[in-house]
């Protein structure tokens, strides 16, 4: 049968002749090669202190939108929840009471918001999913901890800085 | 001899000891520098500026941790093993030249420890007391991969401690005299009546066959069957822990740097560089020669690290392949070649 991607190669196993028995010149064309590599400039960086660029759709930590006047854009419709793949979001829903509509856009609003960052694969489908545009994954790379509940991310850690600060 | 003679000779002996113990623990902190730059990474760089202390924090890390002696152990030797391997990896440097002889007023500093006229003999004598910590270790573990590992360092050693003394008798049947001082002595210069002083130029195949045969003695890979970890968890040294444990590191390492030593003193002229007849003061040659000789010595354990991270692990009928079908015949030509080319030149 042909190969789907016609990149086979048939390898037949010859026993080794003379000059691949005595080793040297595969040695010798061995240390070329690394030392080439010793000289190259590496290709890690000194992490916390250097940092590579991202790209420009880059998914790194969630961060909760406002609007224009500082509101919170989420209305806790749960389409976020319902589109993620390794149900990472959960939600605790409120009604917005007289006197908060300069904190929430909605009537409706999200009291509790929280992501397990553990569980969370960065697959931007929760962007993709929210009707209000309030969740975006534009922050960095969700920094490491010591215990498994200090990464389930509550609102504190997830919602916009207000505008005025 | 005099009173100065002897504490001359013990400070000698204090420096050549702290400067292998020094060299072996920077070692450590090269090879994994080297490591990394032949990976295309940076290595160790958090233990101060370019992490130059990472030894330091190494070693304590060894103090600290806890001592472990199993149980099913056999106590005395499970304790003589490592310090008889880092014994005779201490004691091979006496006999080392490091360079001329050192006028200061009217006292004349030999930069040798001792001048035995069997100093080849003493370093095959000592190299092979190596693989007894490294096989008494393995034993006393009491455990199948220790066990394992240490019979093949000794099945390793004694094949390829016979093709290093036959490359050895070629150089000798060059020199004329086994001691080391006088070797290194006729190595003077660079270039002498037509043709290079150094005895790699004389003995091309000799010193490959020593220099394969020095990699395998160390047990340094492509030759580490003794220790490798894919296969033997950590070889001999599986039950160690703490600093019995950094003692076989260690060990391995001040084998490395006499080996060089030894390489660069029998066949790149020791202490000999180009043009050193130009120079005047004899005080100033000497301390050139020392600084030369340590740069070779540096080359060689570069070499060393540049192997590791270059070849694979042989596997083990290679290895005694190599040794017993190639390295032997390839050492007994060797001898029959000069022997024959000598008495032509004669
Ligand atoms: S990025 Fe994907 S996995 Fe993570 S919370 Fe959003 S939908 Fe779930
Ligand atoms: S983030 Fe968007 S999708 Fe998720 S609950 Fe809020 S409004 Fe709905």
């Amino acid at each position: 049968m042909e190969s789907l991607s016609n990149k086979k190669k048939v390898l037949e196993v010859k026993p080794l002749n003379f000059m691949e028995r005595i080793y040297l010149p595969a040695i010798l064309k061995g240390l070329s090669i690394t030392i080439k590599h010793f000289f190259r400039k590496p290709v890690t960086v000194r992490y916390p202190e250097q940092k590579r660029e991202f790209s420009e759709n880059f998914r790194g930590m969630h961060s909760l939108k406002r609007d224009e006047e500082g509101r919170e854009r989420c209305t806790a419709c749960g389409l976020c929840a319902l589109s993620c793949p390794a149900e990472a979001i959960t939600m605790t829903a409120a009604e917005r009471q007289k006197g908060e509509e300069h904190l929430y856009r909605e009537e409706k609003y999200a009291a509790v918001y929280e992501i397990n960052m553990l569980r969370c694969i960065f697959c931007g489908l929760c962007e993709e999913a929210c009707p209000k545009e309030a969740i975006y994954l534009d922050g960095d790379i969700v920094p490491s901890d010591m215990l498994r509940k200090d990464f389930i991310y509550g609102k504190d850690k997830l919602v916009e800085a207000p505008l005025n600060q | 001899m005099e009173t100065t003679d002897i504490i001359i000779k013990i400070v000698l002996v204090v420096i050549i000891f702290a400067i292998s113990l020094v060299i072996a623990m920077y070692s450590t902190y090269a090879e994994r520098k080297v490591a990394a730059f032949f990976q295309d990474r940076v290595g160790p760089n958090r233990a101060g500026p370019w992490g130059i202390l990472q030894p330091l924090a190494d070693g304590g890390k060894m103090f600290l941790k806890e001592e472990i002696i199993p149980s099913s152990a056999s106590g005395i030797l499970f304790i003589v093993g490592p310090s008889l391997a880092i014994l005779t990896a201490c004691i091979g440097s006496a006999v080392i030249p490091w360079g001329q002889k050192l006028t200061i007023g009217s006292t004349v500093i030999d930069l040798q420890v001792t001048d035995i006229n069997v100093g080849i003999l003493y370093i095959f004598g000592v190299v092979s007391l190596g693989v007894y910590g490294i096989m008494i270790g393995g034993w006393a573990s009491n455990n199948k991969y220790s066990l394992l590992g240490a019979i093949r360092a000794a099945s390793q050693n004694i094949s390829y401690e016979i093709s290093m003394g036959l490359s050895i008798i070629a150089l000798l049947l060059v020199t004329g005299s086994l001691s080391l001082r006088e070797i290194a002595e006729q190595q003077h210069g660079f270039w002498a009546d037509g043709w290079f002083t150094w005895n790699v130029f004389k003995q091309p195949l000799g010193f490959l066959i020593f220099i394969v045969c020095a990699f395998a003695e160390t047990n340094r890979t492509p030759f580490d069957l003794p220790e490798c970890e894919t296969e033997l968890v950590g070889g001999y040294h599986t039950e160690y822990s703490s600093m019995k444990l950094g003692f076989y590191l260690f060990a391995e390492y001040i084998n490395m740097f006499i080996s060089s030593a030894v390489m660069a003193t029998l066949y790149f002229g020791g202490y000999n560089f180009p043009f050193m007849d130009m120079i005047n003061s004899p005080n100033l040659v000497t301390i050139l020669g020392v600084v030369f000789l340590f740069g070779k010595i540096f080359m060689f354990i570069f070499f060393f690290m540049w192997i590791r991270w270059t070849i694979p692990r042989f596997r083990y009928d290679q290895l005694m392949n190599l040794g017993w079908k190639g390295l032997i015949p390839l050492a007994i030509a060797n001898i029959v070649i000069t022997g024959v080319v000598i008495t032509f030149l004669n």
